[in-house]
């Protein structure tokens, strides 16, 4: 099956033309660049005199028990929550079934605006919304941790030493010796805070993720992280190096400071511990770090050839950089 | 090395400025970000042609020194990784945080010199 062909793309209108309840015509279908376990297509949906704006979401290879990863439909469920508890996902049109033979994921509403860091950080437009975003993050942030999860079944809770155990299995799956990485186990451990109860942790909120117009944060993306844990998780996730795209004395996804992060988060109800959103940023240092080597290991193993996850290998010392910086 | 020409170095510089001028225009967006991937990724196999083999050498003769044992590179970290493991050296270690950090900016120095913390750290030293 040739994915983005004709067939493909007839597959896509019947399936579309069943969730509008008329016959539908895909126009402009691609693929957008990025995203290592899930694909992103950009596709119009033209219906009777209507065209609908949409983008498929797909499950990269298949999809296997695995904690680092929810499936497509737990990914789904999570943002038709979202769009009930006052943050901005993107709507969820239809998730697609084994029938429509186009692969496991799902449709959903294309938000305008742009996602590209670099843009985000650099280009004229974004200088109101750069100010604002720190602030709005926070706001975001706590809303989805309060949200009520319970409806979804396939989110697990992961606490923070088993969290350690499973990262540090994967590290020790590479049979790497990483002296940095030693040392950032031992002090995630020496240092890992008290489970609170757990709440939905989006696990990948960074900018990267987020849909940005003049006015700051539009939506959020990439809800494929997302488990039960502990709320700091994300704060300190956004926090991380890798996310200031040479921004580095921005700490908050290199647009703003964690002040304003905070202030928001609280403005909006919740509690924030520095200190443990430090200790996130730490974890999540690694963490990457990890991701980057599994990544180029997905290519090397040859289940997904691709000269982008081959490369992203070599971005492991950008991570160890960063963590000797944060313990030493 | 070989001493053949062209050398290594010069063949991946060929190959790098092949896909910058005339790979990256002709194909479409989504082959074009992978080709600029890949030019971004013979920079790195040249810069690590340069550069490797004398940071290889440094970083063995800094474990040499701080384990006071002797083997291959790979051998002396996997050593130096058990003794982390087991809380035999710490970071109070002043000798230990300069090998780290001259290891890693080593390797940053092939991997990826224009990193944010790499640039911020060769102005702190």
């Amino acid at each position: 099956m040739g994915k983005g062909d004709k067939d493909f793309e007839q597959r896509l209108a019947v399936a579309v033309g069943r969730h509008l309840e008329q016959p539908a015509e895909i126009r402009d279908l691609h693929r957008l660049t990025g995203g290592a376990v899930a694909e992103t297509w950009w596709f119009d949906a033209v219906a009777g005199s209507e065209t609908h704006e949409m983008i498929l979401r797909l499950a990269r290879y298949e999809e296997a028990d695995n904690s680092f990863y929810v499936s497509k439909r737990t990914e789904a469920e999570i943002q038709i929550l979202a769009n009930t508890a006052n943050v901005p996902a993107p709507n969820v049109y239809f998730i697609l079934e084994a029938a429509d033979n186009i692969g496991t994921g799902y449709v959903m509403q294309r938000i305008a605006g742009e996602s590209i860091p670099r843009k985000i950080l650099r280009d004229e437009q974004y200088t109101g919304a750069r100010d604002l975003m720190a602030r709005q993050c926070g706001g975001i942030l706590c809303r989805i941790h309060a949200m009520s999860h319970d409806s979804i079944s396939g989110l697990k809770i992961l606490k923070t030493d088993q969290q350690l155990v499973d990262q540090y299995a994967m590290y020790e799956s590479f049979d790497e010796p990483r002296p940095v990485f030693e040392f950032a186990f031992n002090w995630l451990k020496a240092n890992a805070p008290e489970d609170p109860a757990p709440c939905l942790v989006h696990a990948d909120f960074r900018n990267g993720n987020l849909i940005v117009g003049p006015e700051g944060v539009r939506s959020v993306l990439d809800w494929e992280m997302a488990h039960l844990g502990d709320p700091m998780e994300d704060l300190g996730w956004l926090c991380v190096n890798s996310w200031r795209f040479g921004n580095i004395d921005k700490p908050v996804g290199g647009f703003g400071e964690r002040e304003d992060l905070f202030a928001g988060y609280e403005a909006a109800g919740g509690r924030v511990d520095p200190e443990k959103v430090q200790y996130w940023e730490v974890f999540g240092t690694l963490k990457w770090g990890l991701i980057c080597r599994f990544q180029s290991l997905m290519h090397l193993s040859g289940s997904v050839r691709s000269v982008e996850l081959a490369a992203i290998g070599r971005r492991v010392s950008e991570t160890e950089l960063d963590l000797l910086q944060l313990l030493t | 090395m070989t001493g053949e020409k062209p050398s290594s170095r010069e063949l991946v510089t060929a190959v790098k400025e092949f896909m910058e001028t005339k790979v990256i225009q002709s194909v479409d967006k989504h082959t074009a970000f992978h080709a600029r991937v890949a030019a971004n990724v013979l920079a790195t196999v040249d810069r690590e042609l340069e550069l490797g083999p004398e940071l290889a050498i440094a970083e063995k003769e800094r474990l040499t020194t701080l384990l006071k044992t002797d083997g291959n590179r790979s051998a002396l970290n996997k050593e130096l990784c058990l003794r982390i493991r087991d809380k035999k050296i710490d970071l109070e270690n002043p000798e230990l945080i300069e090998h780290l950090y001259q290891t890693v900016m080593g390797r940053l120095s092939i991997d990826n010199p224009r990193y944010s913390a790499y640039l911020k750290a060769l102005e702190a030293r």
